[in-house]
């Protein structure tokens, strides 16, 4: 076939495949390139008293424990309230909403947190979190913040998961006289464990790599508190720290040390949701 | 009949309580709305609306103060059609070779591939291209500084890179093989049914990518706010630059309470708002015309 082609149409053909070959390689080599220079630059630097210590001035060196922790008491927090809230919505929506309009509402309201950006969740977040219920530059603020962030990104996952339980096992347990609650929290919840998972681990991914919602409602401290005093202070988190490090006080050693630990841990979270992923799609597939 | 009526009782209880976590999302939005309508007007009252959007400088610490947010709707305008210009081509094509020609293995690991690109915080981009593109511009271009709309661009233009390849791929991968089966069938060769068949009928989710990631870049504040030297200047490519993004983000720490200059960064964070609102419904438009479509 390709012998009787016309000069232009072959010169089409090749155009066309050498431009898909070439973006499709820019992809994999930039993925690559990041990948390598962030691990390169950012492993040389980490060590045992930057993992372990808190900054001090008096012996002039840096220790990033204070937002690992930080990091960790945000990402607890935010899971810890996010997770009831977002499943419950998808819950409502999935199995009791009969308001075709109300349902409606909520599914587009869902749609619009997720357009909105995280400097403007920032903002509102310090009016609404740190000024208007007095909670000042705190964690808690901040993972209020990131609460209203991921709600959306539960309640899709959720909801998409919510949906593969069969239809024919809620009646079934109707069946059997169980009341809608009953079916709800024996049936339906169990059989959508790997949505809210899959939730989780998204809502992860986001609360590590998010920066600029938090500037403004957690602050950039680095001061080592326990988990519930931590709550109630200012603190940096882990990208909140990098920039830190990184714009203000040109300590590249150290963001690049940050930068290969969120590295490594988006590759994780990555990995696991593709796990997790695949096996909703298996699931749906049946 | 008391513990049926009991029964009852508590599965109105219940049903109300879902009820209420459900409208937790709808109750968000009508609170961000509000509240940046409400402390974002004053300032433009004050200031003027006219003067505030079309105010070629912005000098809120002189001694004649002057709140014009042009250069920063611009060079949000213009950094944001920089990134769609350099990022949509490659995404696009990226997408069509790994919905129609990628062999199973490649395509499963160059999915991982954009879901790391997406993963990745945007302080880190913003932290390599503070290391290398701003060097790197200075070098090249042999300009005083590389921290410019030009390195703002190029970090966009990855990081929306990921939207459009992700929503694009799927929006080939639902075209109906009839089409593309009749159109080889009619003789033309696979390149030219991808790009004139499966393409076209996919169109509507191709744009929706476009325009999220339009959404993507016009949002986005710290990776922009490490590279882009963050000076109030009007949009040139080789200058230093400063987003509606990282307007809000860089005197907010240090405004005063109940200025006019806190107040007046508020009323930038509404223009943006207003810009990702008219997004949000292009989008939703699109990919309802999509559903519509398929």
């Amino acid at each position: 076939m390709n012998h009787d082609m016309t000069p232009r149409r072959r010169f089409y053909n090749g155009c066309m495949r050498t431009l898909m070959y070439l973006s499709a390689v820019l992809v994999a080599a930039l993925t690559l390139f990041l990948i390598a220079y962030v691990l390169i630059r950012g492993v040389p630097n980490l060590s045992w008293q930057l993992l372990t210590t808190k900054p001090s001035y008096l012996s002039g060196t840096i220790g990033i424990l204070p937002d690992i922790l930080n990091t960790v008491y945000i990402v607890i927090l935010t899971l810890v309230i996010v997770l009831p809230v977002g499943v419950g919505a998808a819950v409502y929506l999935t199995e009791y909403a009969k308001n075709r309009r109300l349902a409606g509402l909520i599914e587009y309201a869902a749609e619009t947190l997720s357009g909105i950006p995280s400097i403007i969740y920032g903002l509102v977040g310090m009016l609404v979190f740190c000024e208007l219920f007095g909670m000042k530059t705190s964690l808690t603020a901040g993972a209020l913040t990131l609460c209203i962030m991921n709600l959306p990104t539960v309640m899709r996952t959720t909801q998409e998961s919510l949906k593969t339980v069969p239809q024919s096992l809620r009646e079934g347990a109707f069946g059997l006289g169980a009341g809608k609650w009953r079916v709800i929290h024996t049936v339906v919840l169990p059989g959508s464990v790997d949505g809210i998972v899959s939730g989780c681990i998204l809502s992860v991914g986001r609360i590590l790599g998010e920066s600029a919602a938090l500037l403004f409602t957690a602050g950039f401290a680095h001061t080592l508190y326990g988990f519930f005093e931590g709550l109630q202070n200012p603190g940096a988190t882990l990208t909140v720290a990098l920039y830190v490090y990184a714009k203000e006080q040109g300590e590249f050693g150290v963001a690049f040390a940050i930068a290969a630990i969120l590295m490594v841990l988006a590759l994780v979270i990555n990995f696991a949701a593709g796990l997790v992923g695949k096996r909703l799609k298996r699931r749906e597939g049946r | 009949m008391t513990k049926q009526r009991q029964n009852n009782i508590l599965e109105t209880v219940i049903h109300g309580f879902f009820l209420i976590l459900g409208l937790v999302a709808v109750a968000s939005v009508l609170v961000i709305t509000v509240y940046l309508i409400v402390s974002g007007l004053p300032a433009i009252r004050q200031i003027g609306l006219f003067k505030f959007l079309f105010g070629k400088t912005w000098e809120p610490t002189s001694a004649d103060p002057k709140y014009g947010i042009l250069p920063f709707i611009l060079t949000s305008v213009y950094g944001t059609a920089g990134a769609v210009v350099l990022g949509v081509p490659v995404g696009f094509f990226a997408a069509v070779y790994l919905s129609k020609a990628a062999s199973a293995r490649v395509r499963s690991v160059m999915e991982q591939a954009v879901g790391l690109l997406a993963g990745i915080p945007s302080v880190v981009y913003g932290l390599v291209g503070m290391l290398i593109l701003v060097p790197g511009i200075r070098k090249l271009f042999h300009v005083p500084d590389g921290a410019s709309l030009l390195a703002a661009i190029i970090v966009l233009a990855i990081m929306i890179l990921p939207s459009i390849v992700k929503v694009s791929m799927t929006a080939l991968d639902a075209v109906p093989k009839e089409y593309e089966d009749g159109s080889l069938a009619l003789g033309a060769t696979q390149v030219e049914t991808w790009f004139r068949v499966s393409v076209p009928a996919a169109r509507s989710g191709i744009a929706a990518s476009v325009v999220l990631g339009v959404g993507r870049a016009i949002g986005e504040a710290m990776a922009v706010m490490m590279v882009s030297g963050n000076v109030a200047n009007m949009p040139s490519l080789f200058q230093s630059v400063r987003f509606l993004t990282t307007g809000v983000a860089s005197e907010m720490s240090y405004a005063a309470d109940g200025s006019l200059q806190r107040q007046a960064l508020f009323s930038i964070a509404l223009v943006l708002f207003l810009f990702i609102m008219l997004i949000n419904a292009t989008l939703n438009l699109l990919l309802k015309k999509g559903g519509k479509d398929a």
